[in-house]
């Protein structure tokens, strides 16, 4: 029961102390309001960047050319050996008829010259359609696909792909590394802004300690009061992803420059960077202001 | 039956300086006990080891039965609660009240707000504030904040009251103002004081016990003593 009424009333002092020490708190809110904002930035532009990597892997397909002569029993047999491959997503079958009634619509002179091809004079070829799981490994499962019986030849952009892989794998290690790296100088900022705030502070700190007050009891309003100033400096950053990102994505229809890029839908995207900026500016808060106490209840 | 008890005690500090060299003293139950001695001399000292603010470098210190020397860190508010201080810049929180200034001590000993109310009014009548509860420090004088001070000392009824030249910063009338508050406190509660100070008026016109330090050494302990700090060491 003590414990409890001496928490409440350390939450009631929280917030008196930053009503108490208003110009402290704004300037140590707006510090991590600006870098909070800096961080959102990072991880919505990361996120769409990762997001839009991940699309053009999903659409990577390894396109299985059967040969002309393969009856219907090679065919399934075929698509059964593809099944069995380790690193199968999904395999889909696409006759030739099909293709050239797609390419039809293409043009009006591939109408022309197609109409006039019955399914014995189509020179196209029946395909399956092979989606993997890991597109890291696509040349790999794209060679054992080639080496089935009845398979005349595979296609999946070779070379591009792996150019593309890897400049995907390097633009995603840049963002990780820049994304850690606000992170960890939003901390840095936040934790010495508390300092200097909590510095001021330190006879009230060296009075608390004289009276016999624990130094747990100390501690505590100074957490809750790094926990208020952390998630008061997140209500900036989160109103901006909200409404800027909103607004980004329906100005843009929701593709960045060409179609090609399209932008991560809004929700719950911004909520879920909402949460994570207010969870990282409360955990920050706190941390900032629990080292920066107890430097002074060293006896 | 002795409260405070110093055995062999020696304080040296980091720099070289001794402070304390071989003190053995006893203290009683409800004992008024002036520290005297010229400026520099180890009464500071001798205040801060019994508050374990200074831990002795050799000896001990028995304080209400608890070794001040062997207390951890951690432990220290467990003595302190025990102990009411009264400082000689008062070292009040200037953003509270004169009340909130007295409860925010039993507030953070986890008291009940029922509990608290009577209590802290109960130590601002004996120290005669209660007309100014709700004074920001900045709006009492000196002898007024020096009562908050006596005040929230007071206020969890500890065995022992330590001050340190409690009417150093103020003039004679309101020093004696003072004094009369803290001899009221030993007289109607039996609360121990022990007080450092340089006021001879004081310690001449009260006849309590007076314990003389000299380059860190007890020269000198009389009862009813008066103030005289040049004995030999």
């Amino acid at each position: 029961m003590r414990a409890l009424r001496i928490l409440w009333r350390n939450i009631k002092d929280g917030f008196k102390n930053v009503i108490r020490n208003i110009s402290l708190s704004i300037a140590s809110i707006s510090c991590i309001s600006v870098t909070l904002l800096l961080v959102a930035f990072a991880i919505v532009g990361s996120a769409n960047v990762e997001n839009f990597t991940e699309k053009i892997r999903d659409d990577f397909t390894i396109v299985t050319y059967i040969k002309v002569d393969a009856d219907e029993t090679l065919e399934k047999e075929i698509k059964s050996k593809i099944n069995n491959l380790s690193n199968i997503e999904s395999v889909t079958f696409d006759s030739k008829q099909d293709i050239a009634e797609r390419m039809k619509k293409e043009s009006d002179i591939f109408n022309d010259v197609i109409s006039s091809w019955d399914e014995e004079s189509n020179p196209l070829y029946d395909t399956y359609l092979v989606k993997v799981k890991d597109s890291e490994k696509i040349s790999k499962t794209a060679k054992e696909i080639e080496n089935i019986e009845g398979v005349q030849m595979v296609k999946y952009g070779q070379g591009m792909i792996e150019s593309l892989m890897s400049i995907f794998n390097i633009i995603k290690k840049i963002l990780i590394v820049i994304v850690v790296s606000l992170i960890v100088v939003t901390a840095f900022l936040i934790i010495n802004t508390i300092k200097i705030t909590i510095f001021s502070r330190q006879e009230e700190i060296e009075i608390k300690r004289l009276v016999g007050t624990s130094n747990y009891s100390i501690k505590q309003p100074f957490v809750i009061e790094g926990l208020i100033l952390g998630v008061l400096g997140a209500i900036i950053p989160v109103i901006i992803t909200i409404y800027g990102y909103t607004i980004l994505y329906d100005k843009t229809g929701g593709v960045f420059f060409s179609q090609f890029i399209k932008l991560i839908k809004p929700t719950p995207f911004v909520f879920g960077v909402s949460l994570l900026l207010v969870v990282l500016g409360a955990v920050v808060g706190m941390i900032g202001s629990s080292s920066a106490v107890r430097k002074y209840l060293k006896i | 039956m002795k409260f405070i008890e110093l055995r062999n005690v020696y304080k040296v500090y980091k720099n070289g300086v001794t402070a304390i060299t071989n003190m053995n003293l006893e203290i009683k139950k409800g004992d008024f006990v002036f520290v005297i001695g010229p400026t520099a001399c180890g009464k500071s000292t001798f205040i801060k080891m019994l508050y374990r603010e200074e831990r002795p470098t050799r000896g001990e210190v028995y304080v209400g039965g608890i070794n001040v020397a062997k207390l951890k860190n951690n432990k220290v508010y467990k003595l302190r609660r025990k102990i009411g201080i009264v400082f000689q810049d008062y070292k009040l929180l200037p953003k509270l009240t004169a009340y909130e200034n007295v409860a925010f001590v039993l507030e953070s000993y986890g008291y009940k707000e029922s509990e608290i109310k009577p209590k802290v009014l109960a130590a601002l009548e004996q120290v005669g504030l209660k007309e100014k509860l709700r004074s920001f420090p900045d709006e009492l004088s000196g002898g007024e904040q020096q009562r908050v001070c006596i005040a929230r000392a007071i206020v969890n009824k500890p065995k022992v009251l330590v001050c340190d030249e409690p009417t150093g910063n103020l003039d004679p009338d309101t020093s004696k103002e003072i004094m009369n508050v803290i001899e009221s406190i030993n007289k109607e509660l039996g609360t121990t004081i022990i007080m450092a100070t340089h006021d001879r008026d004081i310690v001449n016109r009260m006849k309590k016990r007076v314990i003389s330090i000299k380059n860190g050494v007890l020269v000198g302990d009389y009862e009813k003593g008066s103030y005289k700090v040049d004995e030999s060491a």
